[in-house]
């Protein structure tokens, strides 16, 4: 996918200039946080299981060759096949390549961060394959041919009316009188749409949320249960996951599992968790007959060892994005790349570079919400000041910005100058500022200045006050 | 707790200094009625956050041996601030890792520092004030006291014991105003729709008075409330704690109104 996350500003601009987006976003304000407070209060254990879970991933990204070897062993022990894909071109290479030797013409998905990640949906049309997405919220973006807005709610940023328009402008074999204003009208249309596809499809591609190096099972949690016809169904199964969704054993699974829908959706459990290993056996009832693992690296070995590493803990339940307030006044688009929110603040600048990326980590008010929601205890405003540090030393920060930190920091690493320096400062704005109490606009403080009122100083500093107090003046 | 009266050292903050010296000497009163003996060391300036949130570390680290340097020898470091105190008890640490005698010095100072009401409370033990301040009043949670420090809880129980006080919540009370320092500027049109829900649970709680523990925060919300045009009076937790309240409203001119 194209980054416009260097317009992130603009991007932000019109996005808050959009009002059906707006109307949709207040959803994700709402939604997600009380049902997620509610999974939290009813489990006294859910800190310690954080705490595991992020104690699980630590060892586990210590020891990730080790751990990836074993998975890999095991794959092959039940009959798969793995390939490892150092980039995105060499994951889209071998997806392609499997699709050619299979014959394959229709493919189903099921919703894969990672297929977003590495631009597959593309390739795969580019190749003529008939692409169908079967994840209801990927279902509808793939007809606007739009990128998701969040990791786990793809179409959040649409309003249900927009849905409804979409499906009558797409479904044309369907009545046009048909009544479709309810959510689970729209529901019912696009299972019915997209059963056909998953019967003729001859590949299935699915993510994975965990990868268990102990059985070499490939594991996806979902809710509408199409990640199962996807993965079952067709001849061959294909999974796309990236290195670090590698867990010890399925003891490991079970911790993870218990805070991932809690924060996500504030579900105990999803509808499905749905466990793959191998292809069909010759006793099963069903399942593929080629089971294949892409792993994919795409840069984040280089975050092993590094400022970044606690960020491959992720586990992608989206709390971040739902608790952030940048998130949800710009909506994710605005963020310019696959991944939105803190993490992807976080993430993006690591996969497509800070150069490309560097708005994401500056564009948080450091609140600290995410960190305090994040299963795994990602450090997410400590990582994005890093990014902050690393544009600062290379000086891509902006000129304005160095400038005027510089200025400033040459008083206030003088005290006495200092003092002298903000004793005028307030003298002169509170000067002018005294009959209004505030400044409507303020050359220097526009950024201030368009949206609220500037208070004035009181006058004098506390400082000069608290110097007169003490040689024996009435403070004023 | 040392014996007898300890010596405060008060970290001002660089916009109480700056902009609202009174939320200062309701400071010093509050920490003298807690039984404690305040000074202010001239070297002070700011904490070093903007250059911190900037990613410029050198500077940071500059400030933040400079602080460490002026608060040498205080029993206890107390900033009416959240944010300000969690920089230094939180980050100033963090700034050292690979200088083992500043980390040392930054870990005493951390160590030692408290933001002002949680000091009251949970340190000095105070359970009342006594003011005469009377209103209306909704609690606004600055982000960085109520998640990195803790505080929540403290300020609201000290402004209960107030008669004349009758807190009413707003929504979303925890949820960032928008500020974030240099964010505020840097991305106005987004700072500006997070203050604009802010102002918008504010005004719907009812209040007359809205209180906060950090002066950036209070005035970005004081400064869209009036450019609203909304009557709400904005003031720091400190002043109205320390019955100090003759001075203007944050942004409200020099002469009381009718
Ligand atoms: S960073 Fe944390 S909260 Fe955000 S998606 Fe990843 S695990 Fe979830």
């Amino acid at each position: 996918m194209q980054s416009t996350s260097r317009d992130f500003k603009d991007n932000a601009r019109a996005a808050l200039a959009n009002q059906t987006l707006q109307k949709a976003m207040k959803h994700v304000k709402t939604g997600f946080i009380d049902k997620r407070a509610k999974a939290r209060d009813r489990l006294p254990e859910f800190d310690d299981l954080r705490d595991a879970s992020r104690d699980i991933k630590d060892h586990t990204l210590a020891n990730l060759d080790f751990y990836l070897e074993r998975y890999e062993e095991k794959v092959i022990a039940s009959g798969g096949q793995v390939h490892w894909a150092p980039t995105a071109e060499d994951a889209r290479k071998t997806v392609l390549d499997i699709c050619r030797r299979v014959d394959a013409r229709v493919v189903t998905k099921g919703k894969s961060m990672i297929s977003e990640e590495i631009a597959l949906n593309q390739a795969m049309e580019e190749a003529g394959l008939d692409v169908v997405e079967t994840d209801l919220g990927e279902y509808i973006i793939q007809l606007r041919k739009e990128p998701p807005s969040h990791i786990i709610a793809p179409a959040v940023h649409l309003t249900k009316e927009q849905v409804e328009a979409d499906f009558r402008h797409h479904h044309r074999e369907l009545p046009p009188e048909r009544p479709l204003s309810e959510p689970l009208q729209l529901v019912a249309e696009a299972r019915q749409m997209l059963r056909r596809r998953f019967l003729e499809a001859d590949v299935g591609i699915t993510g994975a949320n965990f990868l268990v190096a102990e059985t070499g099972t490939s594991i996806i949690v979902t809710n509408e249960g199409n990640g199962d016809l996807t993965q079952t169904l067709p001849r061959v199964h294909i999974v796309v996951a990236s290195l670090e969704k590698v867990v010890p054993n399925l003891e490991d699974v079970s911790t993870i599992l218990r805070v991932l829908a809690r924060s996500a959706t504030g579900q105990e459990f999803s509808s499905y968790t749905t466990f793959s290993t191998g292809p069909r056996r010759p006793d099963d009832p069903d399942g593929p007959e080629e089971y294949h693992v892409i792993l994919l690296d795409n840069g984040r070995s280089n975050m092993l060892g590094g400022q970044f590493q606690d960020m491959l803990r992720c586990i992608r339940c989206g709390a971040c994005m739902n608790h952030c307030p940048v998130y949800h006044a710009v909506g994710g688009h605005a963020y310019g790349w696959v991944y939105p929110g803190p993490m992807g603040a976080v993430l993006t600048p690591n996969l497509i570079g800070v150069d490309e990326a560097g708005h994401l980590p500056n564009a948080s008010t450091f609140c600290g919400r995410c960190e305090a929601v994040c299963p795994m205890r990602i450090p997410l405003p400590k990582m994005m000041r890093h990014w902050r540090e690393r544009e600062f030393e290379r000086h891509l920060s902006p000129t304005a910005v160095r400038a005027g930190l510089a200025v400033w920091a040459f008083f206030a690493r003088r005290p006495k100058l200092y003092h002298v320096a903000m004793g005028l400062q307030a003298r002169l704005l509170g000067y002018f500022g005294r009959a209004s109490g505030r400044f409507d606009a303020l050359p220097f403080a526009r950024g201030w200045t368009k949206h609220r009122d500037f208070p004035a100083p009181e006058g004098r500093t506390f400082q000069q006050l608290w110097a007169e107090k003490q040689s024996g003046k009435a403070p004023r | 707790m040392p014996e007898g009266r300890p010596r405060v050292g008060l970290f001002v903050t660089c916009l109480v200094d700056m902009m609202r010296p009174s939320v200062g000497f309701a400071a010093v009163k509050l920490l003298e009625s807690a039984g404690c003996s305040v000074e202010v060391p001239q070297a002070q300036t700011c904490c070093g956050q903007p250059a911190y949130n900037s990613g410029d570390r050198a500077d940071t680290r500059a400030l933040a041996e400079q602080t460490i340097k002026a608060f040498q020898g205080f029993d206890y470091v107390v900033a009416p601030s959240g944010s300000c105190a969690a920089m230094i008890k939180e980050h100033y640490p963090t700034l050292f890792d690979t200088d083992p005698e500043w980390k040392d010095r930054a870990e005493d100072l951390a160590g030692r520092t408290w933001e002002l009401v949680s000091f009251l409370t949970d340190l000095r033990g105070m359970t009342a004030v006594d003011s005469r301040f009377a209103g209306k009043v909704t609690y606004h949670d600055s982000c960085s006291g109520l998640r990195e420090l803790g505080i929540q809880a403290q300020p609201r129980q000290l402004l209960q014991t107030i008669p004349g006080v009758e807190l009413t919540e707003m929504v979303e009370r925890d949820v960032c105003c928008g500020f974030g320092g240099t964010f505020c500027v840097k991305y106005a049109d987004i700072s500006n729709k997070i203050v604009t829900a802010k102002t918008d649970h504010i005004l719907a709680s009812g209040a007359d008075t809205l209180l906060a523990g950090d002066l950036g925060c209070l005035m970005n919300m004081a400064g869209k409330l009036q450019r609203r045009g909304a009557a709400i009076e904005v003031r720091h937790v400190a002043e109205v704690l320390a019955d100090m309240t003759d001075q203007p409203a944050i942004g409200q001119p020099a002469r009381r109104r009718a």
